[in-house]
This record gives C-alpha cells, sequence and structure tokens, in this order.
C-alpha cells in the first residue's frame, strides 16, 4: 500500500469512528429513500410574494427546532453524569403557561413577550427544582427528573383546567410561523441558541468542568470543582430549553394539548444526544453531535410519515433505525466486521498461494 | 529452584502504543516455585509485561510459551483457562458480597437446583484454609474487612482456579507490616506447593525477603535476570534508575541539618479539630516554610485529619484560625480559595481524572478557583503546563495524552503540579509517594524540600516512616484517631523512635484497630 493510500485509511478510520459520522450517513440514507419514493423530494420551492422557502426539508428543519432545543440541554445533564426525563413535561407546562395568559389578553407584541418571560421563568424554575433534588438533596437523577416528569404534565392540566387551551397572538404566532430570509424563524432561533450555548460551553471552562464531574465526581470535588453549582446551573438550562422547545411546539398551532404536546420528546432527546456520541455513563459530551441526532430524529418522524407507514408500525420503524445505528456506532460491532474482513483477505492471500 | 523448565517463557515481546514503545523486544522467564520479582521505576514497562501475560494487551511481536505451549491470548479469559491468574493492585471484588461469594464468584458449585450453596461454600472455605484465612466467617460481607483481609481474599479467589503462576501486582502497597508478613507466609507456602509467582512491589526490603530471583527493567526495555542473592540494592537500584542514587541521600542530610525554627505566628492553627466516628479533636500548629509530618499506622486517622484541615470533611468541632484570622473551611473549594491544597491517597478515585488530558489534569484545580467564566486562556494553560511538566520532570512531557495511559509515579507528578499551579500556602500531601518508583520518589520529595524552603507549609503523610523523618520538621505520630506525640524532628529521631512511641503506648492494645 503507498504512503498516500495507508494516511486515507488511517483518515477514513478516525472519521468512521467519529459517532456522529454514522448519523450523517443515516440522514443522507433516510433522505435518498424518500428520493426514490419521489425524486421531488428534495425540491425547494420559493414563493416570490412571502419570499419564503418551502419543501420537505425545510419542514423537517422545522420540526428538528424544538428536538434541537431540548437535546441540547439533555447533552449538558448528560455530561454530568445525570439525565433530565422531565423535558418533555416542561414543555406542555411552558406551552399551557403561554396559552392559558394569552387567551386572556389582546394579542399585542407586549403580551406576547410578557407571556415568553413568564413561561420560560416557570421552565427554568422547574429545571432548578430538579437541580436541587440532585445537587442539594442528593437524590438520583433518574429519580428526581422522573417524579418532575410525572408531576409536570399534572402542573399543566391544572393551570388549564384539564383543557387544550387555544389562544390567538400573531406576534407569538410568528415565532413557529414566521420567516426571516426565507427560513423559518423556529429553525433560526434554535440555530442561534444552540450556537450560543456551545461557545459558552466550549469558550469557557463550563465544558472542562461539566465532564470533570462526569468523570470523577469526587476528584473533582477535591479538585475544587463546585458540583453543585454547575449541577444547579446544567439542569435549570435544561428546564430552560424545554421551556424554549414547548412555546415552539405550542406556538405552530396556538393550542396546548395537556396530553400530547412533549409527550415522550425526553426519549427523543435522549437519543439524540447518545447518537451524538456522548455516552451515558457522564464525561466527554458533543452538542455537534446532539444536533445531528436532532436532526436524524426529525428526519426519520417526517420519512415515516412521508413513506405512509401506518402509525401502529411507526415506533417499530424508528425503532429498527435507531437499533442499527447504534449497531453500527459499537466499537465491538466494528470490531468484530474488521476481523472477518481480515480473515477474508487471509483466507484469499492463501487461496492464491495455494 | 529445580532444574524443571520454564513455566511461562516470553521471547522478543514488542508493544508499542501510539507514540511510545512500552516493550522493546523483552525476555521473561518464570520457574514453577519461585517467586520471581519484576523491578524498574514507573513507566519502565512493569504492568505492561504483566497486562501482555494476563491476556489485556496483544503483543506485536514475540512469543509467549505456557508450560512450553506457544499461546496466543485474545484476552483475559483466555491467560485464565492457561492457568494464569493475577490479583491487581487495587482490590477489584465486591465490598457487598460476602467472603464466600466473593472467593467462587463466576466458579460456584452447581447442582440440578442452580447453585449448591453449601457446596459452594465449603469448595470457599477449602481454599481460605489453604492460605491460612480459616478463621474467616464466609458469610460476612466483605466491606467489612480491613483492606490487608480483603487482599488475601483476592489472593484466595485467584487460587481458586488451581493456576500454575500467580501474579501479585503490588499487593503490598497497603499493607502494614503485620499484614506483610502474613501475606509472604501464604505466599512462600504457594511457592513451596509449586506455583510460580510473579510478584511486582517497590518496597526493596521486600524484594529481598521474599524473592528468588529479580528481572529489572528500565523503558520499557530488558535490563536483565538475576539471583537475589547475587545483587546487591546499591547495584540493584542503580540498574533500575540507570545511576546512581546519591540525590536521596543527600537529600536527607541536606533536610535534617536545614532543621527550622518556627517563629511568630503560625499560618494555621487548629483547636480541638475533630469529627465524631473519624477523628478525636486535635490541635494543629502549621508554619510557613515547615514540613510537619503525620505518622502512624494505617486506619490511625492521619487520613482523617488532613481531610478536615481541608475542608473535604466536614468538622463537628474544633475552630481554624488561618494567618491569624478564624476562618471556616467546609468545602474544598473555600480552602482553595485560602490557598490550602490537598493531594488525595487515593489517587484513582480522588485524584486523576483518567480520560481527561495531563494538560486538562493538571490546570483543572486553577480553573475551578477561578470559575468556569472565567477561562484559562491557551497560552496560560500551555505556560503552567510546560513549566509543571518540565519542573517535575514528568515523562512523556506529552500535554494531550490522556491521564489514564500514564505511569503511576507520572500520574503523582501531574497531580503534585495540579496542587502547585494553585500556588498553595499550605499543602496537604497524603502519601504521595505511595506505589511508585524510587526515582519519581526522590523527586516528589526533593519537590516537598525545595517548597518549604520556598516558604510553603507542607503536611506530609506517609506510611513509610523513614520517609517522614527525612522530609519533616515536627512529626505528629497518631494512633486510633488521636494525637499521640508530637516530636521535634533531629538527629536523634528516627523510624525506631515513632515506633517505640506507638510500642509504648499501646501496651494496653487488644489487636489492630482494623
Amino acid at each position: 500500500m503507498t504512503d498516500l493510500a495507508s494516511r486515507l485509511a488511517a483518515r477514513r478510520g478516525t472519521i468512521v469512528r467519529n459517532q456522529a459520522f454514522w448519523g450523517v450517513v443515516a440522514i443522507v440514507l433516510l433522505l435518498a429513500i424518500n428520493v426514490v419514493s419521489d425524486p421531488s423530494y428534495l425540491s425547494i420551492g420559493y414563493n416570490d410574494e412571502t419570499g419564503r422557502l418551502s419543501g420537505n426539508l425545510i419542514d423537517i428543519l422545522r420540526a428538528a427546532a424544538p428536538i434541537l432545543m431540548i437535546a441540547v440541554g439533555m447533552c449538558l445533564v448528560v455530561a454530568t453524569g445525570g439525565i433530565d426525563l422531565s423535558v418533555g413535561s416542561i414543555m406542555v407546562v411552558a406551552g399551557a403557561v403561554s396559552m392559558e395568559l394569552l387567551h386572556g389578553m389582546d394579542g399585542t407584541a407586549g403580551d406576547a413577550a410578557l407571556t415568553l418571560a413568564i413561561a420560560l421563568g416557570i421552565a427554568t424554575a422547574l429545571g432548578a427544582v430538579n437541580g436541587i433534588l440532585v445537587s442539594v438533596v442528593g437524590l438520583q437523577p433518574f429519580i428526581s427528573t422522573l417524579v418532575m416528569m410525572l408531576a409536570g404534565r399534572g402542573i399543566a392540566k391544572v393551570i388549564t383546567g384539564g383543557q387544550n387551551t387555544t389562544a390567538d397572538n400573531d406576534s407569538f404566532a410568528w415565532l413557529a410561523n414566521g420567516y426571516v430570509l426565507g427560513l423559518p424563524v423556529v429553525f433560526l432561533l434554535a440555530i442561534a441558541i444552540v450556537v450560543l450555548v456551545a461557545l459558552l460551553v466550549r469558550r469557557s471552562a463550563l465544558g472542562l468542568m461539566l465532564e470533570a464531574i462526569g468523570m470523577d465526581s469526587r476528584a473533582s470535588r477535591l479538585a475544587g470543582v463546585n458540583r453543585r453549582g454547575l449541577q444547579l446551573t446544567v439542569y435549570s438550562v435544561s428546564g430552560l430549553l424545554a421551556g424554549i422547545a414547548g412555546v415552539f411546539a405550542t406556538a405552530s398551532v396556538m393550542t396546548v394539548d395537556v396530553s400530547r404536546t412533549g409527550y415522550l420528546l425526553e426519549l427523543d432527546a435522549i437519543l439524540a444526544v447518545v447518537i451524538g456520541g456522548t455516552s451515558l455513563a457522564g464525561g466527554k459530551f458533543s452538542i455537534g453531535g446532539a444536533v445531528i441526532g436532532g436532526l436524524l430524529i426529525a428526519t426519520l418522524d417526517k420519512t415515516v410519515v412521508f413513506l405512509g407507514i401506518p402509525a401502529s408500525a411507526t415506533p417499530a420503524f424508528k425503532a429498527v433505525v435507531i437499533v442499527v445505528l447504534s449497531l453500527l456506532q459499537s466499537e465491538r460491532v466494528r470490531s468484530l466486521f474488521r476481523h472477518r474482513r481480515a480473515l477474508r483477505a487471509q483466507s484469499q492471500k492463501e487461496a492464491v498461494a495455494a | 529452584m529445580t532444574g524443571a523448565p520454564p513455566i511461562v517463557e516470553m521471547k522478543d515481546i514488542s508493544i508499542s502504543f501510539p507514540g511510545v514503545k512500552a516493550l522493546d523486544a523483552v525476555d521473561f522467564r518464570l520457574f514453577p516455585g519461585e517467586v520471581h520479582t519484576l523491578m524498574g521505576e514507573n513507566g519502565a514497562g512493569k504492568s505492561t509485561i504483566i497486562k501482555a501475560l494476563t491476556g489485556v494487551y496483544k503483543i506485536d511481536e514475540g512469543e509467549i510459551l505456557v508450560a512450553g505451549e506457544q499461546r496466543r491470548f485474545g484476552g483475559t479469559a483466555d491467560a485464565q483457562a492457561a492457568g494464569i491468574a493475577t490479583v491487581y493492585q487495587e482490590v477489584n471484588l465486591c465490598a457487598n458480597l460476602s467472603i464466600g461469594e466473593n472467593v467462587m464468584l463466576g466458579h460456584e458449585v452447581r447442582g440440578p437446583l442452580g447453585i449448591n450453596w453449601k457446596a459452594t461454600h465449603r469448595a470457599a472455605a477449602e481454599v481460605l484454609s489453604m492460605l491460612g484465612l480459616e478463621h474467616l466467617d464466609l458469610r460476612r460481607p466483605l466491606g467489612t474487612l480491613s483492606l490487608a483481609v480483603q487482599q488475601l481474599v483476592a489472593i484466595s479467589r485467584a487460587m481458586v482456579t488451581k493456576p500454575k503462576v500467580l501474579i501479585l501486582d503490588e499487593p503490598t502497597s497497603s499493607l502494614d507490616a503485620t499484614e506483610v508478613a502474613h501475606l509472604f507466609t501464604i505466599m512462600r507456602r504457594l511457592r513451596d506447593q509449586g506455583v510460580a509467582i510473579l510478584f511486582v512491589t517497590h518496597f526493596l526490603d521486600q524484594v529481598y525477603l521474599i524473592s528468588d530471583r529479580v528481572t529489572v527493567l528500565r523503558n520499557g526495555a530488558l535490563v536483565g535476570e538475576y539471583p537475589i542473592r547475587e545483587l546487591d540494592r546499591t547495584t540493584l537500584i542503580s540498574k533500575m534508575i540507570g545511576k546512581d542514587f546519591a540525590t536521596l541521600r543527600s537529600l536527607g542530610s541536606e533536610r535534617q541539618s536545614h532543621h527550622y525554627e518556627p517563629r511568630g505566628e503560625p499560618l494555621l492553627r487548629a483547636e480541638d479539630l475533630g469529627r465524631k466516628g473519624s477523628s478525636e479533636p486535635t490541635d494543629v500548629e502549621l508554619h510557613r516554610g515547615e514540613v510537619l509530618g503525620l505518622a502512624g499506622l494505617l486506619g490511625s486517622g492521619r487520613t482523617e485529619l488532613a481531610r478536615l484541615l481541608y475542608g473535604a470533611d466536614r468538622p463537628d468541632s474544633g475552630t481554624i484560625w488561618l494567618r491569624g484570622k478564624k476562618t471556616d473551611i467546609h468545602s474544598p473549594t473555600a480552602a482553595l480559595n485560602q490557598h490550602i491544597a490537598f493531594s488525595s491517597e487515593n489517587r484513582r478515585d480522588e485524584g486523576i481524572i483518567r480520560d481527561l488530558t495531563v494538560r486538562e489534569n493538571l490546570v483543572l484545580a486553577v480553573q475551578a478557583k477561578r470559575g468556569w467564566f472565567r477561562p484559562l486562556s491557551r497560552k496560560e494553560q500551555d505556560t503552567l503546563v510546560r513549566k509543571y511538566l518540565t519542573e517535575l520532570n514528568v515523562r512523556p512531557a506529552d500535554p494531550e495524552r490522556p491521564m489514564k495511559y500514564l505511569s503511576g509515579g507520572n500520574q503523582q507528578k501531574v497531580l503534585l503540579g495540579r496542587w502547585l499551579a494553585t500556588e498553595p500556602d499550605l499543602l496537604i500531601l497524603d502519601e504521595p509517594t505511595r506505589g511508585i518508583d524510587v526515582g519519581a520518589k526522590a523527586e516528589i520529595q526533593a519537590a516537598v524540600a525545595a517548597l518549604a524552603a520556598k516558604g510553603v507549609a507542607v503536611v506530609f503523610i506517609s506510611s513509610e516512616l523513614e520517609e517522614v523523618v527525612r522530609l519533616s520538621d515536627r512529626i505528629i505520630v497518631m494512633k486510633d484517631h488521636r494525637k499521640l506525640a508530637e516530636l521535634e524532628n533531629g538527629p536523634h529521631v528516627t523510624a525506631e523512635t515513632i515506633v517505640a512511641v506507638i510500642a509504648d503506648e499501646g501496651d494496653d492494645e487488644e489487636g489492630e484497630p482494623e
């Protein structure tokens, strides 16, 4: 083998070992499947009058926005060795609060801003409660956030009186349905927030501290890392981001569905984080990976609908895709493949020699 | 030793990791019925050779013969099947299972109705009695035993499969003298039964007590294989470090002549500092530029006292005055802000962060002290890292290498660098030289002496009394979680003096506290 070829092979090795790589492959494959079933799937239309882009890809980006939000929050929590099961329920609380407030208002932009602030404030507070349970009280993250997951949906039902409240406010709806530069506002906002969080984490020492806690919380405590403060922070941030996701999810239809908004989305967020290559055991994390994971899940959801897979088979289809992806990411499975390839190469050589 | 053929023969073994050749064409032989010690500094390749023999690492070149048969180990199970059992430095047992369950884990005797517990316990009892541990209650949870006895249980567990080769990787690093003696009795008994024992230790005395032969490694290469009778200590040490060890000696005399007279106000004064169940109320005084040694047996309360001074555990009695001011040290963060640093004895769980790089490990405490929103720039980090990697002679001096790939001695040096980088006025070192080689030990001791000369107050804890005596200006002798005596160090004080203090007080002693 020439020098160049071996260098390329080594390079390929690092790319293939990068876990997010397989997420990208999966997205491309899913899109390819869609193209096969409808060659015009990827085409993007442009409406001269409204200045909007439209098409399946744009729909996917719009659908990805809430998942990106909660996946990024989840990624930070998972880095510390925790987990946040309550994000779906915090979404519905934020949605319920905003719809209930807007319902009684006049529909001005000021009302929208005030509502947004209150809804996000409450979401952050719920996240902080998780944080306190985990860091100060010392409960296990799984239990603390499970409690919040169950309580959250209850709180939402109390807020709306069990109704699916609907409201009218154009400014608020614009958050989810508006367009800037031809792209949906909700996606642009999501990307802006993701970039902001990523910069904050990587440009400050926050990322290092979170990883240190996730890898070895006793050693980091003795090194002076403020575990409590940081845990409180990440759970609060996760709550805040879930609140934003909840606003996105309800603003698009201006209705909060107390039993369906954000339902089981925490699982999507966890999947997105794992697909992105962050271990649930904590430690090294990748926000970029979580973004890819979030995009993959949105693509998957849209594909399921597009291919007309019956609703009852949807979870199974999703599960198959994710299991295959996890297998590809597993070091063990890959080494098995390598081993078989090596064996085959060897037997070929032997055949030639004979 | 008989003229029997070797049970293990490793020929021309080479193993490389990215960027390093960990073993370079090393030969190694082990005969049945001998205790063979592997010697070398940290990073010399001792662990690598053991891991090659136990199937943890794959060998790049060379061959391994067990009982004359060539073997390729694909994993630890292959090595076990070939009759090679290993007991690692840190006890790898389940603290909440019973002794019997731990011994037989994975080898339970099975009957038609699943595990036959009666037969299993009988088998466990048999193995334990083979090692002279028949007095242990099989049903007691392992966690209630002292570390030393746990170590012996770990050896029993390894003996369940009746291996022909037993590898003991630093089994004595956390044992005291009587416990070591007990372990050696057991090792001799096994040796006489024809088991080949591969022993790794950093304690020279133990090498001479127990070994039949030694193999010396340096920097991944074989220096030689010698019968222990033909090798005196000085030769052995110089073979290990590749130069004479005058540094160590000169350091001792330098420190003792240095002898510091504390003047003026103490840097730290603690009164009645204590915590229920772990440390009786104790008074401590510390001056700038002084090394205070804490001596005592394992479990005497040295570590507990140190942890109270750092806020790693919260004291429930007593007061601390720092620089003349009453100060509440309730957490490590608070201590760091007061320029106190503490290096834990538990390097693996409370020191290094394995998956972070050397650079990240080194800057962690400084960064934590500054807060995450004021990050050290890459340039500042590089300056710090370069400074301490050079000053403390860390090898390899590669800041981007994950910490887990460094040898124990080098990890310890990086940790020392972590604490020095916070510019402490008071540095507490709990067993900083445990489990590391002579060369690294000398370097760490020299660093401590240099720090004291610069005006830092150092609390130095070690199980090696000679080391405490060599370095300290003052020594607090501890026993049963309280201060027994405080000695001014000087030419009249030796390790025996301290032993005498502990022993005198212990006339009414009814056995080891642990």
